[in-house]
């Protein structure tokens, strides 16, 4: 009989022990809250994979100078993130492609209205495996045979894409289909959007697809140039002739000229014009194109190409202006320019 | 006797061939048991060298009193860690006092009828429903419905109705495994049900109960699918504040350093996997400890 008792209080003990953790961890949470600048709150970010380390960086350095306003960053994707910018639930969303119009339809019939800004360029980069000794260059016309659908099962050679290259198997690595970069190469190089063959290797972690090229002599694949310059000792990128005879290399500074076409693209955020009136998220989004951060962009660890300085200034005033709404009625375009913020 | 005798004899000869056959069987199954033993063990023990040494030089106390960063270095998994112990905290708190008043409801109280069949059949099929679907459920649920938001709270509901029937379930088989002559007894010196209940079913229950509550923990831990959906998120440079606070876990965290482009975040998801090891370890341990435990004493 005496045995249930002690096993009940050895229950409730049990009980008392989470409990108690429980509010020691609560407490533990609590003194985290001190603030030496004026600013004060909470900004919700999510969308694309892509822009998350720039975005990232912004908040990690931003919260260095504001401690009292907490930035957190999600991967939703960039069509994830415009699903909870619609609902409210965020205030800023990456963007790896300009939004579509039934992304700015479902935004606009919820009663919000945003404000777009383009943060960096990326560039998409083939690449091949180093000992890959016959690919010098690429044209976009010879990359539209590899990858258009219509190669799906008929194309699976290299000696098909040009008279010279020899008899190996084509290797192809590429992208999920729901990611924004798959997106845009299909739309560059094939003509339409998600118009592509369906036999390849397929990852969403670039990293695989880095070990998949570098894995195989005969292999191609594309994926993001921040991926390609960590790891230029594993596989070979390929300079691309755009169809002007001139072939170039994959490189920040080919991107940053814009010469490298078509496989650099703008990436943006959207910040919601509402929330944008609130002093923490006008703070963070005029720091985040201010001359202070903008050069980080181009660093080692976040790996993307800033935008021009006058370019920067443009998109502040524009920001400080609540300039509302997209300049890509018609979503993402090849080869576009940014000129079109300058105005 | 004599005509068994006879047989023997007459198949002794067959039987000392076959013998040999039978004996090659017997050593064969034990190679072949022996090998998928070590295919399992060498797998495991190549993966933790592997991660053991990726995160040589990494797991440092910086590592733990840190958040996230874009330097290696400088990034740390204390977010990531508080936030996973406060959802198991809260998912616990809900999950096994649910669970076990199910379980003791379905052993002792409910009648052997339709409905009673029909709710045991669903929580058997709720154990293998994919855990995406639980987050995809928490999402429209909690973080819609019931505007909890991307919370810690909303993560832990989630996490709750995902180990729910694991509980239920383990409760069930430890109260079943209780012998009907304890109740009969308690019964016989004029207890009242719930008085049996309490001081006699639910004791000897409470070791078999306790490790399948642990156990599911310890599966809750591990589980990124239905928070990724519900919308935990990946850069989170504070701990939650209150239970409506936004929040990450390990997973996750370590998800995220594996998919960067640099080389020493994959080194940084390495340490990340050992500390999720380690605490799933600590579990597991302390499971086997409670059940040996609190076991000997009836």
């Amino acid at each position: 009989m005496t045995a249930p008792v002690r096993m009940s209080r050895r229950r409730f003990t049990f009980a008392a022990a989470g409990l108690a953790g429980f509010v020691l961890l609560a407490a533990c949470g609590g003194d985290d809250g001190d603030t030496e600048g004026e600013l004060k709150g909470d900004i919700i970010v999510d969308g694309s994979s892509t822009v998350f380390p720039i975005t990232m960086a912004a908040a990690e350095e931003f919260s260095l100078k504001h401690s009292g306003v907490r930035v957190s960053v999600g991967v939703s994707g960039t069509g994830g993130g415009f699903k909870k910018f619609a609902a409210g639930e965020t205030d800023i969303s990456d963007a790896s492609r300009p939004i579509k119009p039934s992304e700015a339809e479902a935004i606009a019939a919820a009663g919000f209205e945003y404000i777009e800004i383009p943060v960096a360029y990326d560039g998409l980069t083939v690449v091949v495996n180093p000992e890959n000794d016959w690919v010098a260059c690429l044209t976009v016309d010879e990359l539209k045979k590899m990858w258009e659908p219509a190669a799906q099962r008929t194309i699976t050679n290299w000696n098909q894409i040009r008279d010279g290259f020899p008899d190996l198997p084509l290797d192809l690595f590429a992208p999920g289909v729901d990611s924004g970069t798959f997106d845009y190469f299909t739309e560059a190089i094939v003509g339409a959007a998600q118009s592509s063959r369906g036999d390849f290797q397929a990852s969403e972690d670039d990293n695989v697809l880095v070990t998949g090229v570098s894995g195989s002599r005969s292999a191609i694949g594309y994926f993001g140039l921040s991926y390609y310059v960590e790891n230029t000792d594993k596989v070979r990128g390929v300079p691309i002739d755009s169809g002007n005879g001139t072939c170039v290399e994959p490189t920040f500074a080919t991107v940053a000229d814009g010469s490298y076409q078509p496989l650099s693209r703008p990436i943006f955020i959207y910040v919601r014009k509402d929330a944008a009136e609130r002093p923490e998220v006008d703070a963070f989004i005029k720091y985040y194109l201010s001359p202070e951060f903008t050069p980080l962009i181009s660093s080692p660890e976040v790996g993307y190409v800033q935008l021009s300085n006058e370019l920067y200034a443009a998109l502040t005033q524009r920001f400080a202006d609540r300039v509302n709404g997209t300049l890509w009625p018609n979503g993402a375009e090849v080869g576009a320019s940014l000129d079109r913020y300058m105005q | 006797m004599a005509e068994d005798s006879s047989a023997l004899d007459r198949g002794a000869p067959v039987f000392k061939a076959s013998m040999q056959w039978r004996r090659l069987k017997s050593h064969f199954f034990v190679v072949l048991g022996l090998l998928s033993v070590l295919l399992g063990i060498v797998t495991l023990l190549v993966l933790l060298a592997d991660v053991i040494i990726q995160s040589t030089g990494w797991l440092d106390w910086q590592f733990f009193t840190s958040f996230d960063s874009r330097f290696p270095e400088r990034a740390g998994i204390k977010a990531a860690l508080f936030g996973t112990l406060y959802m198991m905290v809260f998912t616990m708190l809900m999950a096994v006092p649910l669970g076990v008043m199910t379980a003791i409801y379905l052993e002792e109280y409910a009648g052997d009828n339709w409905f009673t069949q029909f709710i045991q059949v669903n929580i058997a099929n709720l154990a293998g429903v994919p855990s995406i679907v639980y987050g995809l459920l928490g999402l429209q649920v909690f973080v819609r419905w019931m505007e909890m938001g991307r919370s810690v709270l909303a993560g832990s509901c989630t996490m709750a109705l995902l180990i729910l029937p694991i509980i239920i379930v383990a409760s069930r088989e430890a109260i079943r495994a209780v012998p009907p002559s304890m109740r009969e007894a308690s019964f016989a010196v004029g207890a009242s049900k719930w008085e049996t209940v309490r001081h006699h079913v639910l004791p000897y229950a409470l070791p078999g109960m306790l490790t399948g509550a642990i156990l599911a923990a310890a599966r809750a831990i591990g589980e990124t699918a239905p928070l990724i959906t519900i919308g935990a998120l990946t850069f989170v440079p504070f701990l939650p504040e209150h239970p409506l606070d936004r929040f990450t876990v390990l997973p996750i965290q370590i998800f995220n350093w594996v998919s960067r482009a640099q080389s020493e975040f994959h080194d940084l998801a390495a340490a990340g996997i050992i500390v999720l090891l380690v605490v799933l370890i600590a579990l597991n341990s302390v499971a086997i400890y409670l059940r040996q435990r609190l076991r000997t004493r009836y």
